[in-house]
């Protein structure tokens, strides 16, 4: 050491950190720390790790008055089937921009939330919508098709029978 | 004398302190005792825990009718009509689907004055709203967001952002097609964000969108999850946030030096008239001071209580004709029109309009543009935008009197003006010849996102403020300019968000002219 330690320290020469004044902050800290940990505890809960969503595939007849450009939307699913010379397709009718469902004109697709258009291959051709319609996956399965809703393939995909 | 006297028996005095006990009973509760002199008027104030929020003496300029119309107050009282129909309709109410439609239709056909609450409870909501708004302008027309009154102004956008809150979370609880549609677009508006990390592809690795839609609805589709959070919400969570900022916004009154008033309002007062408490009845004989504790300067150092008079009955009678007024205009609004309520959800069938609470289809109007700018952008631009005005506006000129600072009255007409035409003119641009994506199929969605009628709005009103900033040489001015463009804006998309759009949100020029479907 280069300085000789005092016998006692004063106002006037304080230790560097005072060995009370550490215990305080460092409990200080560890109870910011512990606080911390709480919180992000807690800010974990709201999002579960398995999400009650009901599932997304699902098993479809089609019926056989289906003709070309003709949409069949099988009920409570949000998915347009079609049948054509090339095969079966299916396009979400989940509109790209705000959620609402869209519907099968002879044009296409129509929101009725805000007024975005679709052409019948989903491309947006009017309002607000970002993105087209998405492609879903289709797979026959004998005399009937399973379609996936989660995932997406790219437009023009149809599945042969 | 007494000494004389025969002591009292025990029983007796017993059965004396038992017929005096509601009396007694009384005066431990409130020990001030009838306000009748000053002393016993401040008294009543600060002994209660409920009143003492106020200070003992209240400046005449603050109870003139044109100070602030008593519009927080208002806006108070319907919460608190809010709070007490709303813990009524709890006793019924199910959030659960399907269960929660029943409960709701319960509560309007079978509970005993169910509807009538129901009613309050909505129109309550609306008042509320409508008060919030106006005294938000109240406040700054008066110019009374300056120093020391900066923190809050920025409160109360967050009371602004809760109220707004409560109103959306409660629009759900019905479970009807109106509440299902709305919270499916507005869970979509929070993940908006994806409008702008889709089209720079990188929604793959940063997905805020996505994160906040799945937090508001705790799945991927609007279901049991997403009423149960609302719920939460709506009873919880965002009535403790709104409790816990009206306690700092009310405490931060007190501590700014009360309602903001003119340097010469002591002289544009006048002497008080004759049926007022006079300033002091008894002359003080001691002041007490914390000038020994207190630093800096506070809004009481070097003023003394002149022009000031008793809170009680001064103050406390307005604020009760004001309460009086609301609950009055509440109960009136609920005899005559009944809230909502439409067949039940139906996730397979939209809404055709589908169409939010009236306060939030200027909103919407925008959103009918472009998801993210109009759902999260130009919200967030106004927000910042006002949250900033405090702190751009450090001029002095005009602080407490209506329309004050240069330009006064005839600025804002003027502004309001160039609003309405400015609002308009892009609207019925947009409504006539389409936009963007009608005129190049093929542009890039960003650029839509960019330039929509709600950004080209936003430039053209920044502008306009800008040079009314050079012109008058007060941020002022342009602050004027800048909040009586976007209170127009907001009239304008309002209006054509209610009235003017139809099914597909076409453009109607009255719902009569609606088609059938």
């Amino acid at each position: 050491m280069s300085q000789p330690s005092a016998s006692h320290s004063s106002r006037l020469d304080p230790e560097p950190v005072a060995r009370r004044d550490f215990l305080g902050l460092a409990s200080l800290a560890a109870a910011a720390a512990a606080m911390l940990f709480a919180l992000i505890g807690m800010l974990r809960l709201p999002r579960a790790a398995v999400l009650s969503s009901p599932s997304k595939k699902f098993r479809v007849a089609l019926p056989e008055s289906l003709t070309p450009g003709q949409a069949f939307v099988p009920p409570g699913r949000s998915v347009a089937l079609f049948r054509d010379a090339e095969g079966v397709y299916a396009i979400s009718t989940i509109c790209t921009h705000l959620g609402c469902l869209v519907k099968s004109t002879s044009e296409g697709f129509e929101c009725p939330c805000h007024g975005s258009r679709f052409a019948p291959d989903g491309t947006v051709t009017k309002g607000p919508a970002p993105l087209p319609l998405a492609w879903h996956k289709v797979m026959v399965s004998g005399e009937t098709w399973v379609v996936d809703e989660e995932v997406t393939v790219p437009p023009g995909t149809k599945e042969k029978l | 004398m007494t000494a004389h006297l025969p002591e009292p028996s025990a029983l007796r005095v017993f059965l004396g302190n038992l017929r005096s006990a509601p009396r007694q009973i009384w005066r431990a509760a409130f020990r001030g005792g009838r306000p009748t002199t000053d002393r016993s008027r401040s008294l009543f104030i600060f002994n209660s825990v409920f009143l003492h929020v106020h200070a003992v003496r209240t400046h005449r300029w603050s109870l003139r009718w044109t100070t602030t119309m008593g519009l927080g107050i208002a806006a108070t009282a319907a919460f608190l009509i809010t709070l007490v129909t709303g813990v009524l309709l709890m006793f019924y109410y199910k959030p659960y689907p399907d269960v929660a439609y029943d409960s709701i239709k319960d509560i309007h056909f079978i509970v005993p004055t169910g509807r009538f609450i129901r009613n309050i409870h909505r129109w309550a909501a609306n008042v509320m709203v409508v008060t919030v708004l106006l005294h938000m302008a109240r406040t700054f027309y008066t110019a009374a967001y300056r120093r020391p009154r900066e923190f809050n102004w920025l409160v109360g956008l967050g009371l602004l952002v809760v109220t707004l809150g409560l109103s959306f979370t409660g629009y759900l609880l019905p479970w009807d097609q109106l509440a299902y549609w709305a919270i499916t677009i507005g869970a979509n508006i929070a993940q908006s964000p994806r409008e702008v990390t889709d089209a720079m592809g990188i929604t793959e690795h940063f997905d805020p969108g996505g994160f906040q839609r799945q937090l508001l609805l705790g799945s991927d589709v609007v279901g049991e999850e997403s009423l149960i959070r609302f719920y939460l919400l709506h009873v919880m969570i965002l009535p403790l946030m709104l409790v816990g900022l009206l306690a700092v916004h009310f405490w931060r009154i007190r501590k700014d030096g009360g309602i903001t008033r003119p340097a010469d309002a002591d002289a544009r007062l006048g002497p008080p008239p004759p049926d007022t408490y006079p300033v002091f009845t008894e002359e003080p004989a001691k002041t007490y001071h914390l000038a020994a504790i207190v630093r800096g300067r506070t809004p009481a150092v070097g003023r003394g209580p002149e022009n000031t008079v008793p809170s009680m009955p001064h103050l406390l009678y307005a604020e009760l004709g004001v309460v009086m007024v609301t609950v009055f205009v509440c109960l009136g609004l609920a005899i005559l029109s009944n809230a909502p309520l439409k067949e039940l959800a139906n996730p397979s069938v939209p809404e055709n309009p589908a169409k939010a609470p009236w306060y939030f289809l200027g909103l919407q109007e925008l959103v009918s543009f472009s998801a993210f700018m109009g759902g999260t952008g130009i919200p967030a631009i106004v927000l910042i935008g006002l949250g900033l005005i405090p702190f751009l506006d450090r001029e002095e000129r005009g602080t407490g009197a209506w329309f004050g600072g240069p330009g006064g009255w005839s600025l804002v007409w003027r502004s309001a003006l160039v609003g309405l035409t400015v609002c308009v003119a892009v609207e019925a641009c947009a409504i006539r010849f389409g936009w963007l994506r009608e005129w190049f199929p093929h542009i890039p969605q960003l650029v839509i996102t960019c330039v929509n009628p709600g950004t080209v709005l936003v430039v053209l009103y920044s502008a306009y403020s800008l040079w009314l900033v050079r012109r008058y040489n007060s941020a002022r001015a342009g602050a004027i300019g800048l909040f009586t463009c976007a209170v127009c804006g907001f009239i304008v998309l309002t209006v054509i968000g209610t009235h003017f759009r139809g099914p597909n949100w076409s453009f109607y020029w009255s719902p009569s002219q609606w088609p059938m479907h």
